[in-house]
């Protein structure tokens, strides 16, 4: 079957990665007696089905969340090379936009941030996507229902400024939260396609527009 | 009562965000609210029917064999329901495969009763065939009320499940990389307004474990784990888990294990 192959796969390369961190990752792994690689494959191919759009195939990790996924390993001392190595892998993934203009419309952000919806089994195939942004981010703070696994965004542009290092660095940030951070719990929203390039600048926009209500 | 404590949280919430006060003193109030709000749901806690529904349900005879569950053991002997539920998941020797309440239940309506459970699993929730399941597992949760959570991972494959369940709560994938973890590992985080337990915390897990099956009162609707479990999954951005199966076991246990000791508070009330 073509996903246990890939899981496989990817189960492969992650072993492939941990030789990486030298002599004693193996023994370093954090998964105990009975959740070696065959039986966590097995486990995966069993108890995941296709529903509405999205298909099994979506178990398939790239290096990044493989490297993410063993919080034991990816913290530790000598993985700090690896993350690097990661980071720099997803900085190149970055496209900037086509037109070298960052900041779109605030407003458009603005219902971009608010939406968490899009790419689960019961949206649609034709449901936009959402950012997701205020399910972790204070943003506007006349929006009091915002979650906090994310730093608070408010006057984000009003404190860094609007210059072209901060708009490239936020750019950076929401195309591939993990250019600078490998394992941030921050979708990377460009890279990953869940937003278009008008999408990430009318998002920018919210943040550092200084006529945004974040930046008031 | 719930509307009019609705009421008094939007108050709370609007006059906070009017008043322009410094962001802690506004996070703080809103928590206020929000704790206020949820002590007043847990007055008249419409579970008790699913519980009513789920224990008639258990002693219905039914099926080409005409049998009730009664006779159905959870792991305390055969027609012991006090107390079982605080001990799932566990191992059972004539399946021999660790189970959780849901799945067990499947197994007793094969043996006892001679039912195909196929379209039981395949069916989706808030079908009849589901909500079955889900008041036969409130019934029995029920039962176990104010116990001490006591799951054991003595057995290989108890230990087996708990290590899996432990690297899958770990496991990153989708278009959003995210993984349990991602909202349940780390202390004092929400998502919007909702408070997410740490669950590699004995009192995150527990917060989470020892409260499911719950009445949403938003949705109207008893949820059991394996819902819970579902929904999470679908919001992850994952494919769907299928029910009852060792994937949505080993992470009940590892959430049972790391809650090992806390009271069970089944039926719950949230939002």
């Amino acid at each position: 079957m073509n996903f246990q192959k890939t899981t496989m796969a990817a189960l492969v390369a992650l072993a492939a990665l941990a030789g990486v961190f030298g002599a004693n990752a193996q023994t370093k792994s954090s998964w105990g007696p009975g959740a070696d690689d065959a039986a966590f494959a097995e486990m995966l191919r069993t108890g995941f089905k296709n529903a509405g759009t999205v298909t099994v195939e979506r178990l398939k990790q790239d290096e990044t969340q493989a490297f993410c996924s063993d919080p034991e390993t990816s913290t530790a001392k000598d993985s700090a090379k690896r993350a690097e190595a990661i980071e720099a892998a997803n900085l190149a993934t970055v496209k900037w936009p086509s037109d070298g203009k960052f900041l779109g419309d605030w407003k458009a952000g603005e219902a971009l941030a608010q939406s968490g919806r899009g790419l689960t089994w019961t949206d649609g195939a034709n449901q936009a996507n959402g950012g997701n942004c205020y399910n972790c981010h204070q943003i506007d703070a006349k929006e009091i229902s915002y979650g906090t696994i994310g730093p608070s965004l408010h006057q984000y542009g009003k404190l860094r400024g609007n210059t072209e290092e901060v708009q490239r660095a936020t750019w950076a940030k929401i195309f591939n939260s993990k250019a600078a951070n490998a394992c941030s719990n921050m979708p990377r929203a460009g890279h990953m396609a869940i937003l278009s390039e008008k999408g990430i600048k009318d998002i920018m926009a919210l943040l550092l527009d200084p006529e945004s209500p974040v930046n008031k | 009562m719930k509307k009019k404590t609705t009421a008094a949280l939007a108050a709370i919430l609007t006059c906070t965000a009017l008043s322009g006060m410094p962001i802690a003193q506004e996070k703080d109030d809103t928590i206020k609210g929000i704790e206020a709000y949820r002590e007043a749901l847990k007055d008249g806690n419409p579970a008790e029917l699913f519980e009513m529904e789920g224990e008639e349900l258990w002693k219905k005879p039914t099926g080409p064999k005409n049998a009730s569950l009664e006779q159905c053991d959870l792991g305390l002997g055969a027609g012991k329901v006090e107390g079982a539920f605080a001990q799932l998941p566990r191992y059972f020797a004539d399946t021999d495969k660790v189970q959780d309440v849901e799945s067990r239940l499947l197994t007793c309506m094969s043996t006892l009763q001679g039912i195909d459970v196929k379209p039981y699993i395949d069916a989706r929730f808030n079908t009849p065939m589901k909500n079955q399941l889900v008041a036969l597992a409130t019934y029995i949760s029920g039962a176990s009320k104010d116990m001490p959570v006591k799951v054991s991972t003595a057995h290989a494959k108890e230990r087996q499940m708990y290590e899996l369940g432990k690297r899958m709560f770990y496991y990153q994938a989708g278009p959003h990389d995210f993984s349990c973890a991602t909202c349940h590992g780390e202390e004092g985080r929400r998502i919007r307004l909702q408070d997410l337990p740490n669950i590699t915390t004995k009192q995150g897990a527990a917060a989470g474990w020892t409260s499911w099956p719950a009445y949403r009162v938003s949705a109207g609707q008893m949820w059991s784990m394996q819902w819970r479990i579902n929904d999470c999954f679908r919001q992850q951005r994952f494919p769907e888990p299928v029910y009852a199966s060792d994937l949505t076991i080993a992470l009940s246990m590892f959430m049972a294990e790391t809650s090992n000791g806390a009271a069970v508070a089944t039926p719950g009330i949230k939002r």
